[in-house]
């Protein structure tokens, strides 16, 4: 090895300066405000401002295009921010890039994993990123690969690895350097039912031992199984913000009827349907009452002579939060 | 450096007491600092550890074809070309001998500064893993040089010892040669790594720098007959070309090949800031494309 291992004095006191404002600043692991940027015409993220306390689950709901992944890659001090400021660990990424990144433990949207290595040297060769030592890296790699499920492939080539696999990887190299943050983008999309299962249930894990997790997600199930707090974002802006019940709660009613009339009969319906539940939401494959009861409003439904093809209810969720407050569906 | 000696099996469960306190990384002010200081060594690490998965190629690449450029062109067309005054007095293999060497570092050059950049900031994106390290994208550009220029010295030792063995070199400052190819790699490598850099579609760029650009300066520049043996019209690719000043260099250490010294500080200039504004162009292009 012909790269030092040994730690000098002067790296261990050369602590980056923390900034002024400490007293309640430093309860936050993050601060953003008025985060902006910009790709020529485009705004990405358009002023946002939020706060993330050590140890909680944070996430960010929106749609494709809505400015999350730009949102983490300034987060994760790879992006410069046209304006606003951020703060991580009380760390300016623009002026303290590495000692921030040294923060994070990293998934991005797309894997980037080193296909040419194999599944345990992926570990290790970003381990040493950190300048970790590999007496502390080798064992690591292998309670990471019992983490992530991923022993038995330790010496696979990462190209024969599933997008599961791939992706619990991904998160297993994020954690060489125990980060006490970690940034998730998108962390299961694209996967099977079951490989999202395994991987929240490894998420969860996580958050028990305290690691601040900022996530983004276009699922709202995902984001009602992970997030202790959330903003829905649209077109780079903060449309909402809070628990995923307070804001249940606060946009939406408890439970939802959907009805189905079909396609034609479904745009003309709504003035029949008038006045029941609180709300009315007409979507092209079908209409929704939201209603405290929704049993309720259906017997007030059949009492006006009228007969749905088919009929539900359910409880309200996350994608009904997102309906109310940019008259969109999330997922398309 | 690797890991091979170490066991991939690991006890669920079954961890001594002792080892969850080896278990620890260090903070991350110290993980910040080391990089600050060694990420380029780090990186570098890296690249070495990939090219080891092709190392033979390397070898056959960088070693066997001058070789046998050598053995053809050096001891088959040598029978044919007699005349030594042509060629400064010597023989013609020791003429052509420091022209393959320095030639053998920009092909590489050639190779090694073009794919892997495409690879690292498109087909693979194998730049954005460091990047989000505590790593910098000058960190990530200069360890992937580091790597490379590793490779050209390796290469062109090993080319240096087979040369002398064809008792090709006679001179005793001959072996300075290597790091006179290995700077042609550098000055011929750099520029086109920043415009490797800077390409956002593979459009079969890096063919069409191949077809004309590394093969005519290969042709046309001294390499196996003096540059001033031809034409004056196309004698100004030699004098463009990181290869003929290279080889020019090579030669004047391998054979002692006589030139004015001004001429030799002009090579060396030449190739030194042809490097440097290389370097200077591709930490540009690093930044902004990896900080977008
Ligand atoms: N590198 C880039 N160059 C230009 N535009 C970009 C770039 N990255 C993202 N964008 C644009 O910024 C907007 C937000 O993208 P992104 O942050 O990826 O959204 P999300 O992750 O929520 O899907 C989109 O309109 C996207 O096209
Ligand atoms: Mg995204």
């Amino acid at each position: 090895m012909w790269v030092p291992e040994l730690v000098s004095n002067e790296e261990l006191s050369s602590k980056p300066s923390r900034s002024k404002t400490q007293g309640d600043q430093m309860q936050y692991v993050i601060t953003a405000k008025d985060l902006t940027k910009t790709y020529g015409d485009v705004t990405a993220v358009d002023g946002i401002s939020f706060s993330v306390p050590a140890g909680e689950a944070f996430g960010l709901l929106g749609p494709n295009g809505a400015g999350k992944s730009t949102t983490m890659k300034m987060i994760g001090g790879v992006s410069q921010r046209t304006s606003g400021s951020l703060s991580i660990m009380g760390l300016d990424p623009e002026s303290h890039g590495p000692e921030v990144r040294a923060h994070l433990g990293v998934v991005p949207q797309q894997d980037n994993l080193d296909e040419e290595l194999k599944v345990r040297d992926n570990l290790l060769v970003y381990g040493r990123y950190f300048g970790l030592p590999m007496s502390y890296l080798r064992p690591k790699a292998d309670e990471l690969l019992e983490f992530a499920q991923l022993t038995d492939k330790a010496k696979s080539k990462v190209d024969a690895l599933s997008g599961g696999m791939k992706r619990r990887l991904t998160i297993a190299r994020s954690l060489i350097n125990e980060p006490r943050i970690l940034l998730l983008d998108e962390p299961t999309t694209g996967l099977d039912p079951q490989a999202r299962h395994i991987l929240w249930d490894r998420l969860f894990r996580l958050k028990e031992q305290g690691v601040t997790l900022i996530l983004t997600t276009h699922y709202m199930d995902e984001a009602e199984q992970l997030c202790d707090r959330l903003i829905v974002v649209d077109k780079g802006r903060i449309m909402a913000e809070g628990s995923p019940a307070s804001l249940i709660r606060e946009y939406s009613t408890r439970e939802v009827l959907e009805l189905r009339f079909g396609s034609e009969r479904n745009a003309t319906i709504g003035a029949e349907l008038e006045g029941i539940g609180e709300r009315l939401e007409t979507l092209p494959d079908r209409v929704l009452i939201y209603a405290h009861d929704g049993e309720a409003a259906l017997e007030q439904v059949s009492a006006r002579g009228l007969r749905p093809v088919t009929s539900l209810v359910r409880r309200s969720s996350l994608e009904d939060v997102f309906l109310r407050l940019t008259g969109r569906s999330l997922v398309d | 450096m690797t890991d091979q000696s170490a066991p991939a099996v690991s006890d669920a469960g079954g961890r001594g007491p002792a080892a969850p306190a080896l278990l620890r990384a260090h903070s991350p002010a110290v993980s910040a600092a080391r990089a600050r200081r060694w990420g380029s060594f780090y990186y570098a690490e890296q690249v070495l550890r990939v090219m080891k998965g092709y190392g033979w190629t390397i070898v056959m690449y960088g070693v066997g074809q001058p070789v046998a450029y050598l053995f053809a062109m050096g001891v088959g067309l040598a029978t044919l070309v007699d005349s030594q005054a042509a060629f400064g007095g010597v023989s013609y293999l020791a003429f052509i001998a420091p022209a393959l060497l320095i030639s053998a570092a920009v092909m590489t050059a050639a190779n090694e500064f073009t794919f892997p950049v495409m690879d690292g900031f498109k087909w693979r994106r194998v730049y954005y893993g460091p990047h989000a390290s505590p790593l910098t994208p000058e960190q990530i550009a200069s360890g992937h040089i580091m790597a490379v220029t590793l490779r050209f010295l390796l290469q062109s030792a090993i080319y240096f010892v087979v040369v002398a063995l064809f008792g090709a070199s006679p001179s005793g400052w001959g072996w300075v040669s290597v790091l006179v190819a290995t700077l042609a790699g550098l000055s011929f490598g750099l520029p086109l790594m920043a415009y490797a850099a800077s390409i956002k579609e593979d459009k079969g760029q890096f063919a069409m720098v191949m077809r004309f650009i590394v093969t005519p300066l290969f042709l046309f520049s001294g390499t196996f007959f003096p540059l001033d043996s031809l034409p004056l019209a196309v004698q100004w690719i030699g004098w463009i070309s990181p290869i003929w000043h290279g080889t020019e260099l090579g030669r004047v250490f391998s054979y002692g090949y006589e030139e004015p010294p001004l001429l030799t500080i002009a090579h060396i200039v030449f190739l030194v800031g042809l490097a440097v504004a290389g370097w200077m162009l591709t930490k540009r292009q690093f930044v902004r494309r990896l900080g977008q």
